[in-house]
C-alpha cells in the first residue's frame, strides 16, 4: 500500500495505479473521459487535470493529467486547486463548443457521462458565439445508432473496437476539429462486440438502436440483475423494463466473469421475450387445432393427462435449475430425461467429469485474460462462447505486459504498452476444422478434422508428460505441430487449454483435459476450460437424467402415456424421423415453454412459461458457476414460471408417487433447499444469490430508481385508481421506487448502477472495492466445481481426485471420395435458438450455406443426403476449411442431424435449380 | 368592551367597501397569461408537435402524474402517447419549467371539473392544441443538431455544413 495526499488528506492506495484511479478509489470526484479501466490511459481528453506538489514545502506545484501519472508514496495532489479546476472547466467548455443542442432527443440523456462531467466541472454557460461543426451520420446496422455531432473525440470507441475487440471496420478519420469516428462507408459493424460501444462511448455518439425504438430514460426503468441465456458463459446482465415490457439489456459487472463487456448476441438477443412467438395463454388441441383455453381448463387437461400414469418428463439445457428440478420431482428420477441426445449428454457428462477431476485450475473468464499461453482445441469459441473469445484476445497481450514490466512501463499506459507489444509474439494456438475470428492473433492456427485435432492434442499431452498415452502413426507435420505446442505450453507459467462440445467429439475434450492435466503436474495454474452449448448445460449435467434415445425406446414400447416437455424444442436435438417416432408413440404431449417452437405446435397441451425476464431462476455456467437471475417484468397470469405449473399439478397426482415436497413449495427458496437435499452436487447453488428473505440495511431493495416517473398515471387509462406496486415475495426486491439501495449491495443483487453525481455506467467505480476488482458487495455467483489450484484456498478440501489420462485415441480422419464429413457450423447470429426470435439478431444473421473447402470446386447448389432425406443446399467455398470437411449451420434450414457424420454429396446439374428440400 | 365596539365599527365600514367576491360564472375574473391552469401541449411555428418525448416533464412532476412513450419518425421524436392524470396534478408548473422545447405549457383555464374522476385522465389528443401557446417563435429542431425531414444536417442555427471527410485540406 502507498499513501498519497489528496487535498491535504492522507489516502491509502495500491502501488502501480495512476492518480486518476487512486483518486476515484479514494472516493473523490475527478472528471475524465478517455480513461477506461479496461482500456488504460492515453491522456487524450485533458480532463483529469490535478495539481501535483513535489514536497510538503512545494506551494506552487504543477498541473498534470492524473491518468498519466503513477501514484507513489507521498504523492501530494490537489483536485480542488483553482487553476486545475479552471482548466477542467475550460476543457469541458471546449468540448461543448461543437456539442449539439439535442440532449432532449438523445438516447444517452440522463445516463450521459458528458452530462455528469459537465456538471461536475461546473461549466454551465455557453460563451462561444460562433458556428458549430457538424458531421454526417452513418447507418451502422441493426444494433448501433450513430450521431457523430455529439462526439467529443475521446477515442474510446476506436480504442475499444480496434485494440480491445480486434475490429477492423471502425476507425478515426480526418483531423483536428473534424475528426470522425465511423466506418469507411455505411454498413453493419462487423465485430461481435459492437454493442459495447453504447456503454464505452461517454456521450451519445453510439446508442442502442433496438432500445431507441422503445426508448425510456434510465431513471424510468426497473432494473433486474440477470444472467444472459444465450450461451454457457453466463455473462451478468441488467434487464431494464418499463410498463411490464423489456426495454434493453445492459452489462452488469462481475469481476470474475464478463466484467465490462458483453457480446452482441447477449446484448440484443433478449427480443424473444417480447416477440409474437411468445406463448401467452394455455393452448389445448381440440379436433386437431390449438385452442386457447382458460387456466382452469388447462389444469384440468393437465391433470387428466397426468392421471393416466406413466408420465415422463423432458427437461432442457436452457431451463433454469428450478424448473428442471421441479420437473424431475414431478415425474420421478427414473422418468426424467435431460432432453439431450446420448451423444450430447455423453459430452456434457464428460465435460463435467473432466473439469471435476482436473488437477489444475478451472479458470474464470477473468483468469483467462491473464493466461500466458493458450491452446484452443477444436472449438470456435468466437461463435460458441463469444465473451470467452474476447478474453482470449486479451490473453494474447500478456507478453506485452511482461515486456512493459521489464521496461518499467506501467501497464495502464496503454499506447506505450501496445507499442511494446508489437514485437511480442502471440502465445495462442488454434486447432479447429474451420477458420475462426481469433486466427489473426494466433501464433499458429491449423485446420484439421476433429479426430485429427484430438490426436494432435493427445500427442501434445504425451510430449509434456510421457506417462500420458502416446499417439500411434502421427504424421510428421502433426508431430512437428504437437512439438511446437508442447514447447510453448511447457514454458508458460499460466497455460490454458480450451475445448468444447461444438463438434460433438468427446475425444477433443479428453485430449484437452489430458494436456491440461499433464501441465498441471508441474504448473498448478494450468487451466482447463470446456465450452458447452447452452446457458444451463452444466446445471443439467449435474441434475442428470436419461437421454432422448431412451425416451424414444420407452415410448415405442408403450411405457409412456404422457410426455411433459419443458422449455425444449426437440427438433433441435432429434432428427425428424426420431422425433415423429416419439411424438406418434406418446398419446399425450404437454409442452411447457415461453416461445412457440415446432415442438409446441405438435403438442396436445401447451402451457405458457415465464421467460428469464419474468421469474427467478438459477443457471450454472460452463465453469460451474451458479448464478441467479431475477424478474424485471411481472409475469401476467396465466404465464408463470415452469416450476409453478409443476407445483400446481402436483396435488392432482399425489397418490401416485410421494411428491409431498412439490406440494409444499411456495417460493424459489424452497426448491433450492429441496434441490440441495436431492442433488448434493447442486447444494451450493442456493448461495448463488441471497434468498428472498435477504434485507439490505434492514429493508427490501428497490429495483426502480428513486426518480421513477409516472407512478400515478401509468395505469390510469385503465383505471384512475392507484394500484399498489406488484408484490415480489420471491425476491429480495421491491417493485417500487421505495426501498434500500447503495454501493455495498451484493453483486448478485445490483438492479442498476448509479451513484451521487455519477448517473452513467461509469458510476460502476463506486461499486467496486478497487477499480476493475471485485464488487464491494462481492461478485455474484458461487462456483460448484472444485478448483485444485493453490491460488484458490478454501475450496480445495478434497484433492484426492486423481486424474487418469484418457486413452481413447481416435483413428486419423482420412478424406474420402464422394463423401464428406459434415460438421455443424456454429454462428454468433443464427445458431442460438432464442436469440433468433429477436428482430435485430435476425437482421444480423446471414442465410445458411453449406461451406466446402476451397479446393473442392462445386456448383452453386448441392444435394445433401441425411438419413434418406435429401436437401438442396446453396454452396459456398470457405478458404481454410479442413480438407474433406463441410460445415453447415444446423437448425437454420434443415432439421437437426447427428454429427459428425459422413454424408454423400451429389453435385446438382445446372438445370435442376428448383430450390428447397426434395 | 372597547375591542367589541371596534370590531363592530370595522365590520360596519366593510359594508361600504368594494366587493372582492366575483359572481362566477356570470362574471369571470381576469387571469394573467402565466396563470397555472390546465396543461396543454403546443405546436411549433411550422405546426408540428413540439413535444420531443424527452421525459423531463414526467421526471420533474412531484406527483408523478405525467407519463409518455417516445417514438420516432425520420429522426424526429414524438410521444407515442402522452397522458396526464389531472386528478393528481397540483398545477405546480414544474413540467413547464423542465420542458426544453416549450411544448408543455400551463394555461389560464381552470374549469376542468368532472363528475367522474376517470375523465380527468387526459391523453395526447386532449392535450395537444394547434397553436404555439406563449412562445410563438421557438422551434426546437431549428436549433438542435439532429436532421429531420425538411431540415438537413448542418443547417440549424449556428451550424456549419457537415464536414467533408474526403477533403485533404486541414
Amino acid at each position: 500500500m502507498v499513501t498519497f495526499h489528496l487535498d491535504g488528506k492522507a489516502c491509502e492506495s495500491r502501488p502501480g495505479l495512476n492518480l486518476l484511479q487512486a483518486c476515484l478509489e479514494a472516493g473523490a470526484n475527478l472528471p475524465y473521459f478517455c480513461w477506461h479501466p479496461e482500456l488504460g490511459s492515453v491522456g487524450a481528453c485533458r480532463q483529469c487535470a490535478v495539481r501535483q506538489f513535489s514536497s510538503p514545502e512545494d506551494q506552487t506545484g504543477r498541473v498534470v493529467m492524473a491518468c498519466m501519472m503513477p501514484v507513489t508514496e507521498g504523492t501530494r495532489i490537489s483536485i480542488s486547486d483553482p487553476e486545475a479546476a479552471e482548466l477542467r472547466e475550460s476543457v469541458v467548455e471546449w468540448m461543448m463548443i461543437n456539442h449539439p443542442h439535442d440532449c432532449p432527443v438523445c438516447e444517452e440523456g440522463g445516463e450521459c457521462h458528458l452530462q455528469d462531467m459537465t456538471v461536475m466541472t461546473g461549466h454551465h454557460t455557453r460563451r462561444y458565439r460562433f458556428t458549430k461543426r457538424t458531421h454526417r451520420n452513418q447507418d451502422l446496422g441493426p444494433f448501433v445508432k450513430h450521431e457523430m455531432n455529439r462526439c467529443i473525440a475521446c477515442y474510446r470507441c476506436v480504442r475499444f473496437y480496434r485494440d480491445y475487440a480486434g475490429g477492423k471496420d471502425l476507425a478515426a478519420f480526418g483531423s483536428h476539429d473534424s475528426v470522425y469516428f465511423g466506418r469507411a462507408e455505411d454498413g453493419t459493424l462487423e465485430n461481435a462486440f459492437s454493442g459495447n460501444l453504447v456503454e464505452i462511448c461517454p456521450t451519445g455518439v453510439f446508442t442502442d438502436k433496438p432500445f431507441s425504438e422503445v426508448y425510456t430514460r434510465k431513471w424510468d426503468m426497473r432494473g433486474a440483475p440477470s444472467v444472459c441465456v444465450h450461451c454457457a458463459v453466463g455473462c451478468n446482465i441488467i434487464v431494464n423494463s418499463r410498463q411490464e415490457t423489456v426495454r434493453r439489456v445492459l452489462n452488469r459487472y462481475n469481476g470474475e466473469v464478463n466484467r465490462y463487456m458483453l457480446c452482441d448476441r447477449g446484448r440484443f438477443g433478449y427480443g424473444f421475450v417480447n416477440a409474437p412467438s411468445r406463448i401467452r395463454t394455455p393452448l389445448l388441441r381440440v379436433d386437431g387445432q390449438h385452442v386457447s383455453v382458460s387456466e382452469q381448463d388447462a389444469m384440468a387437461a393437465f391433470a387428466r393427462f397426468v392421471g393416466d400414469g406413466k408420465i415422463f418428463g423432458i427437461a432442457s439445457s436452457r431451463a433454469s435449475l428450478e424448473s428442471s428440478f421441479s420437473l424431475r420431482e414431478l415425474v420421478g428420477e427414473e422418468q426424467f430425461s435431460t432432453g439431450e441426445t446420448q451423444q450430447a449428454q455423453n459430452c456434457m457428462d464428460l465435460a463435467r467429469t473432466l473439469l471435476q477431476s482436473h488437477p489444475g485450475h478451472i479458470p474464470t473468464l477473468h483468469n483467462m485474460e491473464s493466461a500466458d499461453a493458450v491452446l484452443v482445441l477444436g472449438e470456435d469459441v468466437c461463435a460458441t462462447a463469444p465473451r470467452l473469445g474476447l478474453a482470449l484476445r486479451q490473453s494474447v497481450r500478456q507478453a506485452s505486459f511482461h515486456a512493459a514490466d521489464e521496461a518499467n512501463v506501467p501497464r495502464w499506459l496503454d499506447e506505450a504498452v501496445r507499442t511494446l507489444g508489437t514485437d511480442c509474439p502471440s502465445a495462442l494456438y488454434i486447432l479447429t476444422p474451420a477458420p475462426t475470428d481469433l486466427d489473426e492473433i494466433a501464433l499458429e492456427s491449423s485446420r484439421a478434422a476433429p479426430d485429427t485435432i484430438a490426436r494432435i492434442g493427445f500427442a501434445v499431452a504425451h510430449l509434456i508428460d510421457p506417462t500420458a498415452p502416446a499417439v500411434p502413426d502421427l504424421s510428421t507435420s502433426d508431430t512437428g505441430l504437437a512439438q511446437r505446442i508442447a514447447t510453448l505450453l511447457g514454458t508458460a507459467e499460466r497455460p490454458l487449454v480450451i475445448s468444447g462440445m461444438q463438434y460433438g467429439s468427446p475425444a477433443l475434450m479428453q485430449a484437452a483435459a489430458n494436456i491440461a492435466a499433464a501441465l498441471a503436474r508441474t504448473k498448478p495454474q494450468a487451466g482447463l476450460s470446456l465450452s458447452l452449448p447452452d446457458c444451463n448445460s452444466m446445471g443439467l449435467a449435474m441434475i442428470g437424467g436419461v437421454p432422448l434415445e431412451a425416451v424414444i425406446d420407452k415410448a415405442v414400447a408403450g411405457e409412456i402415456s404422457t410426455l411433459v416437455i419443458m422449455e425444449n424444442d426437440l427438433a433441435r436435438h432429434l432428427d425428424p424421423v426420431s422425433l415423429s417416432e416419439l411424438m406418434n408413440a406418446v398419446p399425450n404431449v404437454v409442452v411447457i415453454d415461453h416461445t412457440a417452437s415446432s415442438c409446441s405446435e405438435r403438442a396436445d397441451l401447451v402451457l405458457p412459461a415465464a421467460a428469464f425476464t419474468e421469474c427467478v431462476g438459477t443457471l450454472v455456467n460452463q465453469e460451474g458457476r451458479a448464478q441467479r437471475f431475477f424478474p424485471a417484468v411481472v409475469a401476467t397470469p396465466p404465464v408463470r414460471p415452469a416450476w409453478r405449473w409443476m407445483t400446481a399439478i402436483a396435488p392432482h397426482c399425489a397418490e401416485q408417487k410421494p411428491r409431498q415436497d412439490l406440494v409444499n413449495w411456495e417460493h424459489e427458496d424452497d426448491i433450492m433447499a429441496a434441490m440441495g437435499r436431492g442433488i448434493p452436487a447442486l447444494a451450493g447453488a442456493v448461495n448463488a444469490a441471497p434468498g428472498s428473505s435477504y434485507r439490505f440495511h434492514s429493508g427490501k431493495i428497490r429495483n426502480e430508481t428513486s426518480r421513477m416517473s409516472g407512478r400515478t398515471v401509468i395505469r390510469s387509462h385503465v383505471s384512475v385508481r392507484d394500484q399498489p406496486p406488484p408484490p415480489s415475495p420471491e425476491t429480495p426486491f421491491r417493485n417500487s421506487m421505495e426501498g434500500t439501495y447503495g454501493p455495498d449491495l451484493p453483486g448478485a443483487l445490483i438492479p442498476y448502477f448509479r451513484a451521487p453525481a455519477w448517473n452513467s455506467v461509469q458510476s460502476l467505480t463506486r461499486f467496486q472495492q478497487e477499480i476493475a476488482g471485485p464488487l464491494r458487495g462481492g461478485d455474484g455467483g458461487v462456483r460448484l466445481l472444485r478448483d485444485h489450484s493453490p491460488s484458490q484456498p478454501g475450496i480445495t478440501e478434497d484433492v484426492t481426485t486423481v486424474y487418469h489420462y484418457g486413452a481413447d485415441i481416435p483413428p486419423p480422419f482420412l478424406p474420402r471420395n464422394g463423401e464428406i464429413l459434415l460438421l455443424p457450423e456454429t454462428r454468433l447470429f443464427g445458431s442460438e435458438e432464442l436469440s433468433m426470435h429477436s428482430p435485430p439478431v435476425v437482421a444480423r444473421s446471414s442465410p445458411a450455406v453449406l461451406r466446402l473447402p476451397e479446393t473442392d470446386v462445386r456448383p452453386d447448389r448441392i444435394e445433401l443426403r441425411i438419413q434418406d432425406v435429401s436437401y438442396l443446399l446453396p454452396v459456398q467455398s470457405m478458404p481454410g476449411l479442413a480438407h474433406g470437411v463441410a460445415v453447415y449451420p444446423a437448425h437454420m434450414t434443415i432439421p437437426a442431424f447427428a454429427f459428425p457424420r459422413l454424408v454423400p454429396l451429389n453435385a446438382i446439374k445446372p438445370d435442376h435449380t428448383d430450390g428447397g428440400a426434395s | 368592551m372597547l375591542g367589541n365596539v371596534r370590531t363592530l365599527i370595522l365590520t360596519f365600514l366593510h359594508a361600504f367597501q368594494s366587493r372582492v367576491t366575483v359572481q362566477y360564472p356570470e362574471e369571470r375574473p381576469y387571469l394573467p397569461p402565466r396563470y397555472r391552469g390546465r396543461i396543454i401541449l403546443s405546436r411549433d411555428p411550422d405546426g408540428e408537435e413540439r413535444c420531443v418525448a424527452c421525459n423531463l416533464c414526467a421526471v420533474a412532476c412531484p406527483v408523478d402524474c405525467i407519463s409518455l412513450q417516445k417514438t420516432e419518425e425520420q429522426g424526429r421524436w414524438y410521444p407515442e402517447y402522452f397522458r396526464i392524470n389531472f386528478s393528481r396534478c397540483i398545477f405546480c408548473g414544474f413540467c413547464e419549467e423542465a420542458c426544453p422545447t416549450y411544448a408543455i405549457q400551463l394555461t389560464p383555464d381552470f374549469e376542468m371539473s368532472e363528475y367522474n374522476r376517470q375523465n380527468l385522465v387526459y391523453e395526447k389528443e386532449d392535450l395537444l392544441i394547434s397553436g404555439t401557446g406563449k412562445y410563438p417563435d421557438y422551434s426546437f429542431y431549428h436549433v438542435a443538431g439532429v436532421g429531420i425531414p425538411g431540415k438537413e444536417r448542418g443547417t440549424s442555427e449556428h451550424e456549419r455544413p457537415p464536414v467533408d471527410l474526403h477533403t485533404l485540406l486541414p
